[in-house]
Protein backbone atom coordinates (compact mmCIF):
# COMPACT_ATOMS: atom_id res chain seq x y z
CA UNK A 1 0.00 0.00 0.00
CA UNK A 2 3.10 2.24 0.87
CA UNK A 3 4.21 2.59 -3.21
CA UNK A 4 0.00 2.48 -4.24
CA UNK A 5 0.09 5.56 -1.80
CA UNK A 6 1.38 8.42 -3.46
CA UNK A 7 0.18 7.44 -7.05
CA UNK A 8 -2.91 6.92 -6.10
CA UNK A 9 -3.22 10.10 -4.04
CA UNK A 10 -2.20 11.90 -7.68
CA UNK A 11 -5.08 10.08 -9.16
CA UNK A 12 -7.84 10.96 -6.97
CA UNK A 13 -6.56 14.67 -6.47
CA UNK A 14 -6.48 15.22 -10.86
CA UNK A 15 -10.19 13.04 -10.32
CA UNK A 16 -11.51 15.28 -8.16
CA UNK A 17 -10.01 18.35 -9.56
CA UNK A 18 -11.95 17.35 -13.07
CA UNK A 19 -14.89 16.61 -11.27
CA UNK A 20 -16.51 20.37 -10.97
CA UNK A 21 -15.99 20.91 -14.79
CA UNK A 22 -17.27 17.09 -15.85
CA UNK A 23 -20.53 17.83 -13.60
CA UNK A 24 -21.16 21.58 -14.87
CA UNK A 25 -20.49 19.98 -18.69
CA UNK A 26 -23.18 17.19 -17.60
CA UNK A 27 -26.90 18.00 -19.24
CA UNK A 28 -29.54 19.43 -16.73
CA UNK A 29 -32.29 17.04 -15.61
CA UNK A 30 -35.57 16.98 -17.42
CA UNK A 31 -37.76 17.77 -14.11
CA UNK A 32 -35.23 18.89 -11.69
CA UNK A 33 -32.70 21.22 -13.26
CA UNK A 34 -29.64 22.27 -11.62
CA UNK A 35 -30.50 20.95 -8.37
CA UNK A 36 -30.15 17.53 -9.68
CA UNK A 37 -26.27 18.16 -9.96
CA UNK A 38 -25.94 16.96 -6.75
CA UNK A 39 -26.62 13.89 -7.90
CA UNK A 40 -23.12 13.65 -8.80
CA UNK A 41 -21.51 13.75 -5.36
CA UNK A 42 -25.10 12.53 -2.96
CA UNK A 43 -24.69 9.09 -4.54
CA UNK A 44 -20.59 8.02 -4.19
CA UNK A 45 -21.14 9.29 -0.74
CA UNK A 46 -23.60 6.60 0.08
CA UNK A 47 -21.01 4.55 -2.03
CA UNK A 48 -18.54 4.85 -0.48
CA UNK A 49 -20.61 4.50 3.28
CA UNK A 50 -21.73 1.63 2.05
CA UNK A 51 -18.42 0.43 1.32
CA UNK A 52 -16.98 1.36 4.89
CA UNK A 53 -20.00 -0.10 6.43
CA UNK A 54 -19.09 -3.47 4.49
CA UNK A 55 -15.12 -3.17 5.71
CA UNK A 56 -16.19 -2.57 9.31
CA UNK A 57 -18.66 -5.39 9.20
CA UNK A 58 -15.95 -7.73 7.77
CA UNK A 59 -13.48 -6.26 10.43
CA UNK A 60 -15.52 -7.22 13.46
CA UNK A 61 -16.14 -10.36 12.10
CA UNK A 62 -12.77 -11.52 11.33
CA UNK A 63 -11.78 -10.19 15.04
CA UNK A 64 -14.80 -11.77 16.75
CA UNK A 65 -13.83 -15.08 15.49
CA UNK A 66 -10.13 -15.27 15.01
CA UNK A 67 -9.23 -12.20 17.80
CA UNK A 68 -6.47 -10.88 15.33
CA UNK A 69 -6.25 -7.42 16.53
CA UNK A 70 -5.44 -5.90 13.08
CA UNK A 71 -9.01 -6.58 12.12
CA UNK A 72 -10.29 -4.72 14.46
CA UNK A 73 -8.35 -1.65 13.58
CA UNK A 74 -9.32 -2.32 10.08
CA UNK A 75 -12.84 -1.83 11.30
CA UNK A 76 -12.71 0.90 13.82
CA UNK A 77 -11.10 2.98 11.14
CA UNK A 78 -13.96 1.73 8.56
CA UNK A 79 -16.67 3.26 10.60
CA UNK A 80 -15.47 6.53 11.43
CA UNK A 81 -15.09 6.87 7.64
CA UNK A 82 -18.77 5.19 7.66
CA UNK A 83 -19.95 8.05 9.76
CA UNK A 84 -18.16 11.29 7.80
CA UNK A 85 -19.55 10.34 4.64
CA UNK A 86 -22.80 8.89 5.73
CA UNK A 87 -23.16 12.10 7.24
CA UNK A 88 -22.36 14.11 3.78
CA UNK A 89 -25.26 12.03 2.51
CA UNK A 90 -27.37 12.99 5.02
CA UNK A 91 -26.90 16.98 4.58
CA UNK A 92 -26.38 16.57 0.81
CA UNK A 93 -29.93 14.83 0.52
CA UNK A 94 -32.02 17.33 2.08
CA UNK A 95 -30.40 19.87 0.02
CA UNK A 96 -31.83 18.06 -3.14
CA UNK A 97 -34.91 16.88 -1.36
CA UNK A 98 -35.72 20.12 -0.40
CA UNK A 99 -36.58 21.65 -3.99
CA UNK A 100 -36.79 18.27 -5.85
CA UNK A 101 -39.89 16.94 -3.51
CA UNK A 102 -40.31 20.55 -1.55
CA UNK A 103 -39.18 19.17 1.85
CA UNK A 104 -36.16 18.48 3.98
CA UNK A 105 -37.34 15.28 4.91
CA UNK A 106 -39.65 12.66 4.53
CA UNK A 107 -40.05 9.58 7.08
CA UNK A 108 -39.73 7.02 4.35
CA UNK A 109 -38.29 3.33 4.11
CA UNK A 110 -35.04 4.89 2.30
CA UNK A 111 -34.34 7.96 4.45
CA UNK A 112 -35.39 6.42 7.46
CA UNK A 113 -33.39 3.24 6.97
CA UNK A 114 -30.16 5.57 5.62
CA UNK A 115 -30.25 7.10 8.97
CA UNK A 116 -30.85 4.17 11.50
CA UNK A 117 -27.56 2.73 9.39
CA UNK A 118 -25.64 5.39 9.95
CA UNK A 119 -26.71 5.97 13.78
CA UNK A 120 -25.74 2.85 14.07
CA UNK A 121 -21.92 3.71 13.23
CA UNK A 122 -22.11 6.76 15.36
CA UNK A 123 -23.09 4.17 18.35
CA UNK A 124 -20.26 1.99 17.31
CA UNK A 125 -17.73 5.05 17.66
CA UNK A 126 -19.39 6.64 20.85
CA UNK A 127 -19.20 2.36 22.13
CA UNK A 128 -15.43 2.71 21.44
CA UNK A 129 -14.53 6.03 23.02
CA UNK A 130 -17.20 5.39 26.32
CA UNK A 131 -17.45 1.70 26.67
CA UNK A 132 -14.29 0.94 28.40
CA UNK A 133 -12.69 -2.82 28.60
CA UNK A 134 -14.21 -5.07 26.66
CA UNK A 135 -16.16 -2.83 23.97
CA UNK A 136 -13.97 -3.79 21.03
CA UNK A 137 -16.16 -7.44 21.10
CA UNK A 138 -19.53 -5.42 21.46
CA UNK A 139 -18.35 -3.17 19.01
CA UNK A 140 -17.70 -5.74 16.13
CA UNK A 141 -21.26 -7.42 17.20
CA UNK A 142 -22.28 -3.94 16.24
CA UNK A 143 -20.60 -3.21 13.25
CA UNK A 144 -22.73 -6.61 12.13
CA UNK A 145 -25.45 -4.90 12.51
CA UNK A 146 -24.45 -2.12 10.27
CA UNK A 147 -23.33 -4.20 7.67
CA UNK A 148 -26.37 -6.22 7.45
CA UNK A 149 -28.81 -2.91 7.37
CA UNK A 150 -26.63 -2.27 3.86
CA UNK A 151 -28.72 -4.20 1.20
CA UNK A 152 -31.74 -3.09 3.06
CA UNK A 153 -31.57 0.55 2.51
CA UNK A 154 -29.94 -0.12 -0.84
CA UNK A 155 -32.94 -2.02 -1.86
CA UNK A 156 -35.38 -0.57 0.30
CA UNK A 157 -36.50 2.21 -2.95
CA UNK A 158 -37.29 -0.78 -4.85
CA UNK A 159 -39.31 -3.06 -2.15
CA UNK A 160 -41.24 -0.20 -0.17
CA UNK A 161 -42.94 3.13 -2.08
CA UNK A 162 -40.83 5.99 -1.58
CA UNK A 163 -40.10 9.23 -2.83
CA UNK A 164 -36.90 8.48 -3.23
CA UNK A 165 -35.45 7.60 -6.26
CA UNK A 166 -34.91 3.97 -7.44
CA UNK A 167 -31.69 2.18 -7.65
CA UNK A 168 -32.37 1.80 -11.36
CA UNK A 169 -31.87 5.47 -12.20
CA UNK A 170 -28.28 4.46 -11.87
CA UNK A 171 -27.93 2.12 -14.40
CA UNK A 172 -29.93 3.61 -16.82
CA UNK A 173 -28.27 6.94 -16.55
CA UNK A 174 -27.95 8.70 -20.88
CA UNK A 175 -23.71 8.98 -21.49
CA UNK A 176 -23.45 12.29 -20.79
CA UNK A 177 -25.00 11.66 -17.03
CA UNK A 178 -22.76 8.59 -17.23
CA UNK A 179 -19.56 9.51 -17.63
CA UNK A 180 -19.09 12.45 -14.68
CA UNK A 181 -21.03 10.01 -12.74
CA UNK A 182 -18.54 7.31 -12.58
CA UNK A 183 -15.65 9.89 -12.74
CA UNK A 184 -16.97 11.48 -9.16
CA UNK A 185 -17.86 7.67 -8.34
CA UNK A 186 -14.46 6.43 -8.80
CA UNK A 187 -12.81 9.86 -7.48
CA UNK A 188 -14.59 9.12 -4.01
CA UNK A 189 -13.86 4.81 -3.94
CA UNK A 190 -10.01 6.29 -4.13
CA UNK A 191 -10.08 8.59 -1.45
CA UNK A 192 -12.14 5.92 0.65
CA UNK A 193 -9.01 3.53 0.00
CA UNK A 194 -6.31 6.56 0.79
CA UNK A 195 -8.38 8.22 3.66
CA UNK A 196 -8.79 4.20 5.44
CA UNK A 197 -5.30 3.64 4.86
CA UNK A 198 -4.13 7.09 6.57
CA UNK A 199 -6.85 5.86 9.66
CA UNK A 200 -5.59 2.32 10.15
CA UNK A 201 -2.33 3.82 9.95
CA UNK A 202 -3.05 6.21 12.78
CA UNK A 203 -4.60 3.18 14.73
CA UNK A 204 -1.56 0.92 14.35
CA UNK A 205 0.63 3.80 15.74
CA UNK A 206 -1.84 3.82 18.59
CA UNK A 207 -1.67 -0.14 19.42
CA UNK A 208 2.41 0.91 19.18
CA UNK A 209 2.57 3.47 21.52
CA UNK A 210 0.33 1.02 24.07
CA UNK A 211 2.67 -1.95 23.53
CA UNK A 212 5.31 0.50 24.84
CA UNK A 213 3.80 1.47 27.10
CA UNK A 214 3.25 -1.51 28.50
CA UNK A 215 6.82 -2.99 27.90
CA UNK A 216 7.61 0.29 30.91
CA UNK A 217 5.20 -1.34 32.85
CA UNK A 218 6.69 -4.64 32.98
CA UNK B 1 -98.10 0.16 -9.34
CA UNK B 2 -96.42 -1.60 -12.07
CA UNK B 3 -96.21 1.42 -14.55
CA UNK B 4 -94.80 3.23 -10.81
CA UNK B 5 -91.75 0.97 -10.55
CA UNK B 6 -91.64 1.18 -14.62
CA UNK B 7 -91.10 5.14 -14.00
CA UNK B 8 -88.95 5.44 -11.35
CA UNK B 9 -86.32 3.24 -12.90
CA UNK B 10 -86.69 5.21 -16.14
CA UNK B 11 -86.22 8.45 -13.86
CA UNK B 12 -83.14 6.49 -12.13
CA UNK B 13 -81.59 5.41 -15.69
CA UNK B 14 -82.04 9.12 -16.50
CA UNK B 15 -80.20 10.62 -13.64
CA UNK B 16 -77.35 8.24 -13.88
CA UNK B 17 -76.83 9.02 -18.14
CA UNK B 18 -77.18 12.82 -17.12
CA UNK B 19 -74.12 12.40 -14.07
CA UNK B 20 -72.59 10.40 -16.73
CA UNK B 21 -73.18 12.55 -19.71
CA UNK B 22 -72.21 15.65 -17.31
CA UNK B 23 -69.10 14.20 -16.06
CA UNK B 24 -68.02 13.80 -19.61
CA UNK B 25 -68.19 17.14 -20.47
CA UNK B 26 -64.91 19.07 -21.23
CA UNK B 27 -63.50 21.32 -18.64
CA UNK B 28 -64.95 24.89 -18.75
CA UNK B 29 -62.65 27.32 -20.81
CA UNK B 30 -60.36 30.03 -18.57
CA UNK B 31 -61.94 33.27 -18.12
CA UNK B 32 -58.89 34.92 -18.34
CA UNK B 33 -54.71 34.18 -18.30
CA UNK B 34 -53.37 34.95 -14.40
CA UNK B 35 -49.73 35.57 -14.05
CA UNK B 36 -47.42 33.10 -12.24
CA UNK B 37 -46.23 35.82 -10.31
CA UNK B 38 -49.30 36.47 -9.11
CA UNK B 39 -50.61 32.91 -7.75
CA UNK B 40 -50.58 32.84 -3.84
CA UNK B 41 -48.34 30.42 -2.06
CA UNK B 42 -46.46 29.23 -4.62
CA UNK B 43 -42.75 28.67 -3.54
CA UNK B 44 -40.02 29.66 -6.05
CA UNK B 45 -36.89 28.44 -4.69
CA UNK B 46 -33.59 28.78 -6.71
CA UNK B 47 -31.32 25.71 -6.85
CA UNK B 48 -28.02 27.17 -6.88
CA UNK B 49 -27.55 28.59 -3.16
CA UNK B 50 -28.78 24.26 -2.57
CA UNK B 51 -26.50 23.29 -5.11
CA UNK B 52 -23.51 25.47 -3.78
CA UNK B 53 -24.44 24.68 -0.12
CA UNK B 54 -24.37 21.06 -0.66
CA UNK B 55 -20.30 20.90 -2.31
CA UNK B 56 -19.15 23.03 0.03
CA UNK B 57 -20.20 20.90 2.83
CA UNK B 58 -19.17 17.98 1.09
CA UNK B 59 -15.43 20.03 0.59
CA UNK B 60 -15.54 21.36 3.98
CA UNK B 61 -16.20 17.49 5.62
CA UNK B 62 -13.34 16.05 3.58
CA UNK B 63 -11.23 18.70 3.93
CA UNK B 64 -11.76 18.80 7.67
CA UNK B 65 -11.32 15.05 8.13
CA UNK B 66 -8.38 14.71 6.56
CA UNK B 67 -7.08 17.25 8.60
CA UNK B 68 -8.23 15.86 11.90
CA UNK B 69 -6.31 12.41 10.41
CA UNK B 70 -3.14 14.37 9.81
CA UNK B 71 -3.38 16.49 13.29
CA UNK B 72 -3.96 12.65 15.31
CA UNK B 73 -0.98 11.19 13.28
CA UNK B 74 1.39 13.94 14.25
CA UNK B 75 0.48 13.87 18.06
CA UNK B 76 0.30 9.94 17.65
CA UNK B 77 4.07 9.78 15.91
CA UNK B 78 5.15 12.11 18.45
CA UNK B 79 3.79 9.73 21.37
CA UNK B 80 5.14 6.99 19.54
CA UNK B 81 8.90 8.90 19.49
CA UNK B 82 8.78 10.22 22.87
CA UNK B 83 7.95 6.41 24.50
CA UNK B 84 10.80 4.92 22.45
CA UNK B 85 13.01 7.07 24.02
CA UNK B 86 11.71 6.52 27.51
CA UNK B 87 12.23 2.34 26.56
CA UNK B 88 15.47 2.90 25.23
CA UNK B 89 16.80 5.77 28.32
CA UNK B 90 15.04 2.51 30.94
CA UNK B 91 17.15 -0.28 29.09
CA UNK B 92 20.30 1.77 29.00
CA UNK B 93 20.09 2.04 32.39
Amino acid sequence: MKKLFAPLLILTAAMFAYAPVAIQNAPYESTMGLVQKIFYFHVPSWFVMFSAAGVCGIGGAVYLFTGRKVADRVALAAAELAVVFGLMGLITGPLWGRKAWGVWWQWDARLTSALVMWLVFVAYLLLRKYGGAGSEKLSAVLALFGMANVPFVYLSVNLWRTVHPKTSVVMTLEPEMGRPFLLCSLAFMALFVLVLAARVRLENIRAAVDELYVAIED
Amino acid sequence: MRREIRFAVFVVFLGLFTVSALGQQPPQPPEGFVPASSVQGQEHLPAAPLVITAYSVVWLLVFGYLWSIWRRIAKAEGDLADVSRRVSASQRR
